[in-house]
């Protein structure tokens, strides 16, 4: 056991350290770390995930892509350059990744950072990177508007504005249909917009909305929600919402004898939405940037990560995977692994990026230029629609 | 549809009142709230979750695994957070409210290295089997549940009412002090409660892991939220009041889904609640008398 004292010391000594580098930050600009004189540069790259808590899943799929990255990263780079990972828990709280971001710009005083996994968490974080010259780039970060808070911020994750209109315009074409109902959970910023996008989709392509109804994040009873639905005899379901709910609505639905076709968010973008629906979860769509038949290089990924974790990754593991790839590449472009200006320059400058998820580039609002992939779960696995 | 609603309202107060059962007993009897009980509850979801995975067992054996599971930790969080602090004289009632959420936040946490951060779906081999009566949809999961929960809680208050332990129970809930001259051995009653309620709780987990298909590692803490409103409404330690006030809860808050808007289903649950409280302060089946001290 740890006596109190030292505990004590070590907290004392925790805090005053805080206190100083609080001070001093904003005003220093240079990012320690790097050791010239061996002629291998250090990249500290901050991360801010979702770790603990309802949305660790997230958080675990987001930091084991990070990881399998910076280790190929720090293989291949050897001699060179070498990426630091400073992780911090978000626990999908807007205050901690406000802490987090700030911890990591004055005290770790990274280069750039990946994260944070919520849209409504990017909302609160982005501002502060964003005043402080520090390029922070979601991963996972999906609503309308995620870059709007400032020139460093970007993100790699395909926003819903672009993948939700794609898909339900794929679906109605191919099973003709005419009336929809809607769901989102509405305490999530990121399901909020993705409704709004939906709503806008639906009344563009004419579809009649039979019944709108909302849920919250965690809630695991569907039955009143879906009972409503169903009576009105809706042709397709529209929900914004993230897997975990996704996967028990559908399981809910099918179980009532909605055996309709569901068009999911960017949410229902992952093997745990099979996983945890089962058969429910067939017939469902979802438009994506990541598909893991793709290309050779999704397939190598894919076998990879399994190596290493276990399971197959998600769109969550590898679009942080081609995250790391793509600040890591913008540091070797920009030959200089702490400056924090440069950083932002050479991502904005990145041309034919070919990650995993696809080839990459950003837009003049730092949104990713991608494909967009349709999806259908047919008998358990994701199938592209031709 | 209102008949639907209303079974699916029945189907989720239910379960609520399950989870409630846990907590009256013990406040019944130790005057506490053990605030550890919803993550009880989730580690009994989840022992009987991995019966059923990996060792292929029936739903009766992942049920009693789950009870055997809980009662365990129902045993260590009696000797270990709650029996040290009924031997300090003069210790606030407080303390041990605290020291069961610090078991909470231990076995939440535990349950997240042990079982991962995922929900995880409940294989039972019935989910799909559902019958029709018009135009209204019957699961067997949900009859199952609704069974289970309305038998168990009979059978709790025969118990209570008719056996020589469950006399003891209540002699003990009366009065410890009395109870203990008239030769209850309230030691062993105290711990026989802490059993009963924590298998209870791991009762509750299974059923409502099958119900809902779907198993979390923070499936305790709203869930057990829910069941101390209960207790509230219900009238504190009454078995009739955790059932009916669970069906009340349910109910209203499927209603307030279907009728209204779901941002709002625990504000009107909670403010039903709040008025039925008004009109009769002691819960709807609680005694008259002033709370003891």
């Amino acid at each position: 056991m740890i006596s109190k004292k030292w505990m004590s010391i070590a907290a004392t000594a925790a805090l005053s350290l805080g206190l100083l580098s609080g001070c001093g930050g904003g005003a220093s600009q240079s990012t320690g770390g790097s050791d010239k004189s061996s002629g291998e540069q250090t990249a500290k790259i901050g991360v801010i995930s979702f770790l603990t808590g309802s949305g660790s899943a997230y958080g675990e799929a987001i930091t084991n892509g990070l990881k399998l990255a910076q280790d190929e990263l720090n293989q291949e780079n050897k001699g060179k350059l070498k990426v630091d990972l400073v992780i911090e828990d978000s626990a999908g709280k807007k205050d901690q990744a406000i802490t987090a971001a700030n911890k990591l710009i004055n005290n770790d005083n990274v280069v750039g950072i990946i994260g944070p996994t919520l849209s409504g968490e990017m909302f609160a974080a982005a501002p502060i990177a964003n005043s402080n010259g520090v390029p922070i780039m979601g991963t996972s970060t999906t609503a309308e508007g995620i870059t709007d808070s400032g020139d460093y911020v970007f993100r790699n994750a395909l926003p819903e504005s672009i993948a939700i209109p794609e898909a339900v315009k794929k679906v109605v074409e191919k099973e003709k249909i005419k009336k929809v109902a809607l769901m989102y959970s509405s305490n999530n910023d990121f399901c909020v917009s993705g409704y709004k996008t939906m709503e806008k989709t639906a009344k563009e392509l004419g579809l009649e909305i039979v019944d709108t109804k909302t849920f919250a994040d965690g809630d695991t009873d569907y039955s009143a929600q879906l009972t409503a639905i169903a009576s009105k005899k809706p042709d397709a379901v529209l929900v914004s919402s993230l897997y975990k709910e996704g996967g028990l609505i559908l399981s809910k639905a099918r179980e009532m004898g909605l055996n309709v076709p569901f068009i999911g968010g960017n949410g229902f973008n992952s093997p745990q939405l099979v996983k945890q629906a089962g058969a429910a979860a067939d017939n469902a769509y979802v438009g994506s940037p990541w598909y893991p038949g793709g290309s050779p290089k999704a397939d190598e990924f894919v076998k990879k990560y399994e190596q290493k974790y276990g399971k197959k990754p998600d769109q969550f593991a590898a679009q942080a995977y081609d995250a790391l790839y793509i600040m890591t590449t913008s540091l070797k472009n920009s030959g200089k692994a702490d400056d924090r200006e440069a950083l932002k320059e050479a991502l904005k400058g990145l041309k034919n990026f070919e990650g995993v998820t696809g080839k990459f580039q950003f837009d003049e609002k730092r949104n990713p230029v991608m494909e967009v992939k349709v999806l259908h779960v047919e008998k358990g696995e994701f199938k592209l629609v031709k | 549809m209102l008949t639907q609603q209303l079974i699916n309202g029945l189907t989720l107060g239910s379960t609520y009142a399950l989870v409630a059962l846990g907590y009256t007993l013990i406040f019944g009897v130790l005057e506490i709230i053990n605030m550890a009980h919803g993550e009880i509850f989730m580690f009994g979801a989840f022992v009987g979750l991995m019966t059923v995975l990996y060792y292929k067992g029936s739903l009766l054996t992942a049920i009693i695994a789950a009870i055997i599971a809980t009662m365990l930790i129902g045993l260590l969080m009696e000797w270990i957070a709650l029996r040290p602090l009924r031997r300090q004289k003069g210790a606030s009632h407080l303390a041990s409210l605290i020291s069961t959420i610090g078991v909470s936040i231990f076995l939440e946490n535990l349950a997240h290295k042990l079982f991962g951060p995922e929900t995880q779906p409940f294989p039972i081999p019935f989910t799909n089997v559902t019958y029709e009566l018009g135009s209204v949809r019957i699961s067997l999961v949900q009859i199952i549940i609704f069974t289970i929960a309305v038998a168990v809680m009979i059978a709790l208050q025969v118990w209570l009412g008719k056996t020589r332990y469950g006399r003891a129970l209540r002699a003990t809930a009366e009065n410890i002090e009395t109870a203990a001259i008239l030769g209850v051995n309230t030691r062993r009653i105290i711990l026989l409660t802490v059993l009963l309620a924590s298998a209870l709780g791991g009762l509750a987990g299974v059923l409502v892991g099958m119900g809902f298909n779907a198993v979390t590692p923070t499936m305790g803490v709203s869930v057990g939220l829910k069941g101390l409103a209960i207790i509230i409404l219900g009238g504190m330690g009454s078995v009739p009041g955790a059932m009916v006030g669970g069906l009340v809860l349910g109910v209203t808050e499927v209603l307030a889904v279907v009728y209204g808007d779901s941002a709002y289903r625990d504000a009107v649950a909670f403010g039903m609640i709040i008025v039925i409280l008004l009109l009769r302060p002691q819960g709807i089946f609680g005694s008259k008398q002033p709370v003891r001290r």
